[in-house]
């Protein structure tokens, strides 16, 4: 470490900062981003993050597949995007340079680690000629920094192993990021202490080499300042920070509560929704039962078991689970059960980008079943939305008795931003009644149950469970005779329950949808899921470039909201941005006759903020040229 | 077996649906039907903490019939919606009833996986070797060569051995009767429905439509003592007329002998609480098929933990462990800051 005197560097204030954590999938990137997150929320930065996982466990050391990354921004103002183009790179090797370099926004900062620049790595990563010096890095400014020797050296007094000293040297990727952006240490040397408890040896090395990493940046003299991202005006009040997934599952957990039902999650792991059920086990204490079932066919048929039994029954899964568990939802349909379905959506078709986000799905989980098996479909729009869209869907499952389908994807599952944590006590009630007496008598008088006797409002049927005196009843997937749920093969009743069931689902009171943005704006960006904080932060960049723009995000879409016909109508265009190939724009085409446009996007990446904007501002141009 | 100071609450007749059975006249389920409406009333059960789960085929009609709950689903999956249900309502007494094709084809994976978790709920696997519903494919238990519709020059699949399959998954009851004889249903039904655990249970039915007497070589009366071997938990095993027949442990593969020609403690004594399931093994593969002496019965009966509870006591662990429910607490568990 070079010994210098304390330099007064300057101290500039910026509105935020893109970082991107880059290297090796064993060299910690996820750990060190997190952490770099969690001491922003603490200062009260407004922040949103994108890990990216290799899709394979152990890729080879060194190799492009094995490039793990972590993005996280952080401001002085609202954002609703982890940010386009990251303008601090941290390359841990010559795979993660290679990999994420294109990434890096003209001129911005990259630090790397030298030391993992040897013939070997570079071969590895596929460079004929070492890039740090072959003129590749022109166009940015480069902080070149021996990282595994100094870790190395910083950990020695701790008597760790040579091979296991450079294990630390996120750690002093992390020291030098806190510095760069003035982050206080005591949080980080908290974390390490209580993240490696028990484990001295490997708490000391880890600190020793995160305020190795703090001090270089100070003494190093390489860098020109320092910098500092104030607080966003954030709402007051209590904050955590929440990827998607945790969300969801919280609030599956929570709905539970809410309904004063016990909680059943039938699940089968798939890339990326296995942190739901990961998450969910992990909430006995709640009284949820998980069960990792033997396929996703047996995960669904279980969830609608306990259903039958009076649970709140869950399923999760990815795209080819949903596509499994077709048969059963039509199943759940016809039983007139509530079952919450999430299917985080990742890239396919077949095995396709497993951990990659896609929004290709829309059309499977609204037609994917045999017969006319309708069924409500709701989406979230980010992360922390997660927990209000499962209770969303809750309700409408448990007030009408139906299978509901959630639609999140890999991008809202594993991006994070700050949660305004609400009051418990301002949650729904979105408990319902089981059947508990007669509601309907026969020929001589007497009292007897009608299984499908409809409520006449909500056209709901009356859940009767298992233990309940006098009540017992068959259901199944046979067609059923309106009210007594005998068998039945009329014809007349046949098209009476195709009817009934669709009118259920057409029926569910969904909230209208609201305009943001420019209400009286010529064109409307149509949105749904996790495309919505870039569209959000396009509309407003072409507010201030002078373009007046509306936004309509879809929470429900199926049904949807009642006014959005009327909405839409009132724009001269429409544009809708989806990672598939026009799915909403085919279902809003045919619904209400109005041209949407589809901007499309399938490359496993989420849209950015600039490729929304782009698009539209391109519309919007040819719209005022006419 | 019947506990005499038991007072049945309620009749045969009280487990009947008002609902017409639709099975072919003269059909072996029938008689499996008339069996568990008068099995019921021993129980100490009451119709409505029971469910019948099904999927789909004419055995899969079954719940219909019963007076007390029930799922008609999907073809295989009854053991999974039953695993469900059995999960979120320990309580409940819950019964899987499903045909070879249901239960051994599309839903042989369910089934496996029902069997070796122990979850408490019981099988009953209406074997017709055929597929009754569809009208008369051969089946996942019907012979090699059979002559069906889809198999018109006699099918190439070798069959499962049902109790072999359940006894491969670790099942800890396999059992098995048939149609022809009620108190012997009625008895096994008896101990299936008394074992905590999965039960699994074998029931020779004749489809007298597609597969007319499949079975009668060993259920028809004239041939029943020569071809049906009773298992009888701690006596050797004997049958014929007069015991003159007997079943000895040859190397490990059981083999029909004449009680004459072996010393009698040569005879295999059957012991269903044998840990090692590989005597009943031996003896669910005794018979190559129903033409030949076959072992019915209780083939094992052995103590695993139940799944359904062994869950209930993790909830309950959970609970002492991490303090109950609390919201507030659980959102927060992450950290919190305040702006
Ligand atoms: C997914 C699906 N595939 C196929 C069928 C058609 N099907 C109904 S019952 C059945 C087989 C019935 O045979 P088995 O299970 O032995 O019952 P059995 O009728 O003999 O009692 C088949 C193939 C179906 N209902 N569902
Ligand atoms: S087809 Fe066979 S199994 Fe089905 S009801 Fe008729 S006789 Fe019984
Ligand atoms: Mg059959």
């Amino acid at each position: 470490m070079t010994d210098t005197a304390t330099r007064e560097l300057p101290l500039q204030e910026i509105d935020e900062v893109i970082i991107r954590f880059a290297g090796d999938s064993g060299d910690g990137m996820q750990l060190t981003g997190d952490q770099f997150t969690s001491i922003s929320a603490a200062l009260g930065n407004d922040l949103s993050t994108l890990p990216e996982f290799p899709a394979e466990i152990r890729a080879p050391q060194g190799t492009l597949a094995g490039v793990s990354a972590f993005q996280v921004r952080i401001s002085d103002f609202e954002i609703t995007t982890p940010g386009d183009a990251p303008t601090v790179l941290v390359a841990m090797n010559p795979a993660a340079l290679k990999a994420q370099l294109h990434n890096l926004a003209q001129g911005g900062a990259l630090i790397v680690n030298t030391d993992a620049f040897n013939e070997r790595n570079l071969e590895k990563a596929g460079y004929a000629s070492n890039p740090l010096d072959d003129g590749t890095l022109d166009d940015f400014r480069t902080y070149p920094v021996p990282m595994s020797q100094i870790t190395r050296d910083a950990v020695a007094e701790h008597g760790v192993k040579p091979r296991d000293a450079e294990r630390s040297k996120n750690f002093f990727a992390l020291g030098l990021i806190s510095w760069m952006y003035t982050r206080p240490v005591e949080p980080t040397l908290e974390f390490i202490n209580t993240k490696f408890r028990g484990r001295t040896q490997v708490i000391d090395a880890n600190t020793s080499a995160f305020k190795a990493g703090y001090n270089f940046g100070e003494t190093a003299e390489i860098f020109e300042a320092h910098y500092e991202v104030k607080p966003a005006p954030l709402a007051p009040g209590e904050y955590t920070n929440v990827n998607g997934n945790t969300a969801l599952a919280w609030g599956c957990i929570v709905a539970g509560q809410l309904a004063r039902l016990p909680v059943f999650l039938g699940s089968y792991p798939i890339t990326p929704a296995s942190d739901i059920l990961h998450e969910m086990s992990l909430k006995k204490n709640f009284g949820v039962r998980t069960f990792q079932a033997e396929d996703e066919i047996a995960a669904a048929a279980s969830a609608v078991g306990a259903a039958f039994g009076g649970a709140l029954a869950f399923t999760s899964t990815s795209g080819p689970g949903l596509a499994l568990k077709g048969e059963t939802l039509s199943l759940a349909v016809s039983l007139e059960l509530p079952l919450v379905v999430l299917d985080i959506q990742r890239g396919g078709p077949s095995t396709g980008l497993p951990t990659k986000p896609e929004q290709a799905d829309l059309m499977m989980a609204m037609y994917g079943r045999h017969s006319e098996s309708p069924l409500p479909v709701v989406a979230p729009r980010s992360p922390a939305d997660c927990f209000d869209i499962a209770i969303e869907a809750c309700r409408i499952a448990l007030k009408y008795r139906t299978p509901v389908i959630v639609l999140s994807d890999g991008y809202l599952a594993n991006s994070s931003e700050p949660w305004l944590l609400p009051e418990v006590s301002s949650l729904p009630d979105i408990g319902v009644e089981f059947a508990t007496e007669f509601n309907g008598t026969n020929e001589d008088g007497d009292g007897i149950f009608l299984p499908y006797l409809r409520d006449p409002e909500t056209l709901a049927r009356p859940w009767a469970i298992p233990g309940t005196p006098e009540l017992m009843h068959r259901v199944g997937g046979i067609e059923k005779e309106d009210g007594t749920g005998n068998i039945s093969y009329e014809p007349e009743n046949h098209q009476l329950m195709i009817d009934l069931r669709q009118a259920k689902v057409e029926g569910v009171d969904v909230p209208d949808v609201e305009v943001a943005g420019d209400v009286d704006a010529d064109l409307a960006v149509l949105g749904w899921g996790s495309t919505w904080g870039a569209i959000d932060a396009a509309a407003g960049r072409l507010r201030e470039a002078g373009f007046a723009v509306a936004h309509v995000h879809l929470r429900h879409l199926h049904p949807l909201p009642a006014n959005l016909g009327d909405v839409l109508q009132r724009y001269r265009a429409v544009v809708c941005p989806e990672m598939n190939k026009g799915q909403l724009c085919d279902i809003v085409r045919a619904k209400y006759l109005i041209d949407v446009e589809h901007i499309g996007k399938i490359d496993g990446v989420p849209f950015t903020t600039g490729e929304v904007t782009d698009a539209v501002r391109s519309r919007l141009e040819a719209l005022s040229t006419v | 077996m019947t506990d005499t100071s038991f007072t049945p609450t309620t009749q045969p007749g009280d487990w009947a649906s008002d609902q017409e059975v639709r099975w072919c006249p003269g059909c072996g389920d029938y008689s499996i039907l008339t069996a568990l409406r008068m099995l019921m009333p021993s129980l100490g059960t009451e119709p409505r903490n029971t469910v019948f789960v099904s999927g789909i085929g004419c055995a899969a009609r079954f719940p219909y019939y019963m007076n007390t709950y029930g799922v008609h689903g999907i073809h295989g999956r009854a053991p999974a919606i039953a695993t469900g249900l059995a999960m979120a309502r320990p309580d409940l007494d819950v019964w899987v009833i499903g045909g070879d094709g249901d239960m051994l084809s599309i839903g042989g994976n369910h089934l496996i996986h029902a069997l070796r978790r122990n979850v408490k709920i019981k099988l009953l696997l209406f074997n017709n070797q055929i597929y009754g519903l569809t009208k008369g494919q051969f089946s996942p238990t019907s012979e090699i060569g059979k002559v069906t519709k889809s198999s018109p020059m006699g099918s190439l699949d070798a069959p499962f051995n049902p109790l072999a399959v359940a006894l491969g998954a670790e099942a800890s009851f396999v059992a098995r009767t048939h149609d022809m004889d009620r108190q012997h249903m009625m008895d096994t039904f008896r101990r299936a429905h008394a074992h905590d655990g999965a039960a699994f249970v074998e029931v020779f039915q004749n489809c007298n439509v597609f597969n007319d007497g499949a079975f009668e070589g060993v259920t028809k009366k004239q041939n029943r003592d020569a071809n049906l071997i009773p298992l009888s938990d701690g006596e050797p095993i004997r049958f014929g007329a007069d015991g003159e027949f007997g079943v000895i442990d040859e190397a490990g593969c059981a083999r029909v002998v004449h009680t004459a020609d072996v010393s009698s403690d040569e005879l295999l004594v059957h012991d269903e609480s044998k840990h090692d399931p590989s005597t009943a093994f031996m003896l669910a593969r005794l018979a190559r098929g129903p033409f030949e002496p076959t072992p019915i019965g209780v083939f094992r009966a052995v103590r695993r933990s139940e799944y359904a509870m062994a869950t209930t006591r993790q909830l309950a662990a959970a609970q002492q462990q991490q303090g109950s429910a609390d919201i507030a607490q659980m959102l927060r568990s992450r950290g919190t800051w305040f702006v």
